[in-house]
């Protein structure tokens, strides 16, 4: 299964792939009407210092603590990708607890919210992944 | 605090109805230009530090930046610029020498623009290159001058060494130290993929990169930099560089911060110290000292690889060429006024040395008036721009040609002319590692070998549309060139005709 995979190496710690992980979450055309004026939430986030950056996404694990700790059945893996029913959700949080990377976090409506790999795009690149200005976020096979 | 006579050169043009405030600008700009205001969740930003290197534009997600000239005037006045009035003004206020990089910016003739080809009509055919084979693969180094066979009769095929190019393009001397390691390691992988070579300036070779080596033309400059055994054996050709394009006549000089890590293990001097290269070579004074440096070289190589030896195109660049095509030197490298550089006393860079497409026309006339045009092959750098200034060189005698410039481009250079800042937004110019790792090698090799091919198309097709269908065959014909908007004597020089002639 293709994922996307991080070289931190060529990471600059822009930040341009958390703005466009939520512009995609917002289905919009124009990046600039979607999210100006708003304070954006994005499923990949960057970590730094001064040495290092790198951005952290989910890891879509082959068995994710997440989705074992779910306690409704909102996580579920389809085709390898670990899905969020937000309907399902409860907001209980152990899936953000659990989760040994901290890819999943709260959003503004109580359910959690992760990366589903844009599943909208469908079999293409993930949003972050067409933005990052320096191939720091790849989307491959890697055995 | 004292007056402030400069003022701002640039405005950063934002579009608030298109800014989303992501802060990218203020992250990749090195010179602080941008910066975020927290309680207004606005961009602001200062002109005074901006050079116009066009990072946070190309990185804007949203298109809410442009650069703009700023719009402050002096008293209009045909004599006094505004660039001649604020070097004055900072002269005055430092008491310091203009540095300058890249080419000369001036507006000096650009006699490529003022040279035609031709094109064939009813009379002889031209050839498709999408049907027909075109070739572009050029050969350098000393030609033999006579058939020469053994006692049986037998031809003898031992030849002078030489290089094999797929095409008539290298990449120019450009130090590691310069620009990066991440855009050597781009110049050199492109170069090993293309089949041809890169030069790695005064500044020796990294060790990581001797395995590129059949593409790499190792330097040996002024200050010797960098210079041992292994390293004149590891590449294919060795360059004895007298004179670089953009600073005729003087020396180089890379400031001490620097030097550090791998550059300066790379360079064999210490950490810190400023790494000098001096005007002359000293053990050169005459044609005869450099015919000892040729040999020598040859000496330590084993006569394996070809010695070229690389000139600025100043005013009696024949005479000096002829002197080099006789001193055992395999290939003659001319460097035009254009050519840049990581770091120039503006003066000199805006003032000294002549446009290489002069140079280029007298030194192969002067060679083949001679007779020893065979001797060495020709190569021309300093405003190589196109694949149409590739196939004018050619026409004009080069058997070849260097970019420097151009390849930056590829790499993401937008010549900005701040490379002696050390502060290159977009990596290329710099040794700060924040900085460098913005040229991730595996984007730049494929940026340098998509524009290299590209120039290949277009060399086949203009060699094509003349009905030629070799690059050897298009070296030195003039007739496949026209002038427009020339005088006499430049027409002279060029040796070629007025359109319509």
């Amino acid at each position: 299964m293709r994922r996307v995979y991080v070289n931190e190496e060529w990471c600059l710690g822009c930040h341009l792939c958390e703005y466009y992980c939520a512009f995609a979450a917002t289905n919009g055309t124009d990046m600039a009407r979607a999210l100006r004026d708003t304070k954006i939430n994005a499923r990949i986030k960057i970590e730094e210092n001064d040495q290092i950056s790198f951005a952290v996404s989910c890891r879509h694990c082959t068995e994710p603590y997440c989705v074992k700790g779910c306690l409704t059945g909102a996580l579920t893996i389809a085709d390898g990708i670990i899905l969020i029913d937000r309907e399902k959700c409860i907001g209980c949080y152990t899936c953000i607890l659990s989760c040994p990377y901290g890819a999943i976090s709260p959003s503004e409506d109580g359910a959690v919210q992760k990366c589903e790999l844009c599943a909208r795009t469908a079999g293409e690149a993930p949003m972050c992944v067409k933005g990052c200005p320096n191939e720091a976020i790849v989307f491959e096979e890697r055995g | 605090m004292a007056v402030n006579y400069l003022y701002p050169e640039y405005e950063v043009a934002r579009n608030y109805d298109r800014c989303i405030a992501c802060r990218v600008c203020e992250r990749q700009c090195a010179n602080e230009v941008h910066e975020y205001l927290p309680d207004a969740n606005k961009m602001t930003c200062d002109d005074s530090k901006c050079v116009n290197c066009h990072r946070c534009v190309s990185l804007c997600p949203t298109r809410a930046l442009k650069i703009v000239r700023s719009g402050n005037t002096y008293k209009e006045n045909a004599n006094w610029s505004r660039k001649t009035i604020d070097e004055l003004y900072k002269q005055a206020g430092t008491g310091g020498v203009l540095l300058s990089s890249m080419g000369n910016p001036e507006d000096y003739p650009v006699y490529f623009d003022k040279l035609l080809l031709n094109a064939s009509q009813v009379t002889n055919p031209s050839i498709d290159p999408l049907r027909e084979p075109m070739e572009t693969t050029v050969f350098l180094g000393a030609k033999p001058q006579d058939i020469r066979r053994d006692n049986f009769g037998r031809l003898l095929t031992d030849i002078p060494p030489h290089l094999k190019l797929s095409m008539p393009v290298m990449f120019s001397a450009m130090s590691y130290g310069s620009i990066s390691y991440n855009a050597h390691e781009s110049l050199a992988r492109a170069s090993e993929a293309l089949g041809i070579f890169y030069n790695t300036g005064e500044g020796g070779l990294h060790e990581d990169f001797y395995k590129y080596g059949k593409n790499t033309i190792v330097q040996v400059a002024s200050g010797r930099f960098g210079v041992h055994k292994d390293y004149l054996n590891s590449g294919a050709a060795i360059e004895i560089k007298m004179g670089q394009g953009a600073k005729p006549g003087i020396g180089g000089h890379l400031p001490g911060h620097k030097i550090v890590g791998d550059v300066s293990r790379t360079r064999m001097i210490p950490e810190g110290s400023d790494a000098i290269s001096p005007a002359p070579h000293h053990d050169i004074y005459s044609i005869e000292d450099l015919r000892q440096l040729v040999f020598s070289l040859k000496e330590a190589s084993n006569y394996t690889k070809p010695v070229i030896v690389k000139i600025a195109a100043v005013h009696n660049v024949s005479a000096i060429a002829s002197g080099i095509a006789r001193s055992g030197a395999d290939i003659v490298a001319i460097d035009g006024f254009r050519g840049g550089t990581g770091a120039a006393p503006t003066r000199i860079r805006d003032n000294v040395g002549i446009p290489v497409e002069l140079a280029l026309a007298s030194v192969d006339k002067q060679l083949r008036d001679e007779g020893i045009r065979d001797n060495v092959s020709i190569v021309v750098g300093g405003g190589i721009r196109s694949s149409a200034d590739v196939i004018k060189a050619v026409a004009l005698g080069a058997d070849c040609v260097y970019i420097g410039t151009a390849a930056l481009m590829a790499l993401g250079c937008h010549l900005c002319r701040s490379c002696h800042g050390g502060k290159c937004n977009w990596g290329i110019a710099t040794q700060v590692p924040k900085l460098t790792k913005r040229l991730n090698p595996n984007i730049g090799f494929k940026r340098l070998v998509n524009l290299m091919t590209a120039w290949q198309h277009e060399i086949k097709e203009m060699m094509g549309g003349m009905g030629i269908n070799s690059i050897e065959s298009l070296k030195g014909n003039r007739l496949m060139l026209r002038g427009v908007g020339l005088n006499e004597k430049e027409l002279e020089i060029l040796g070629v005709k007025y359109a319509g002639e």
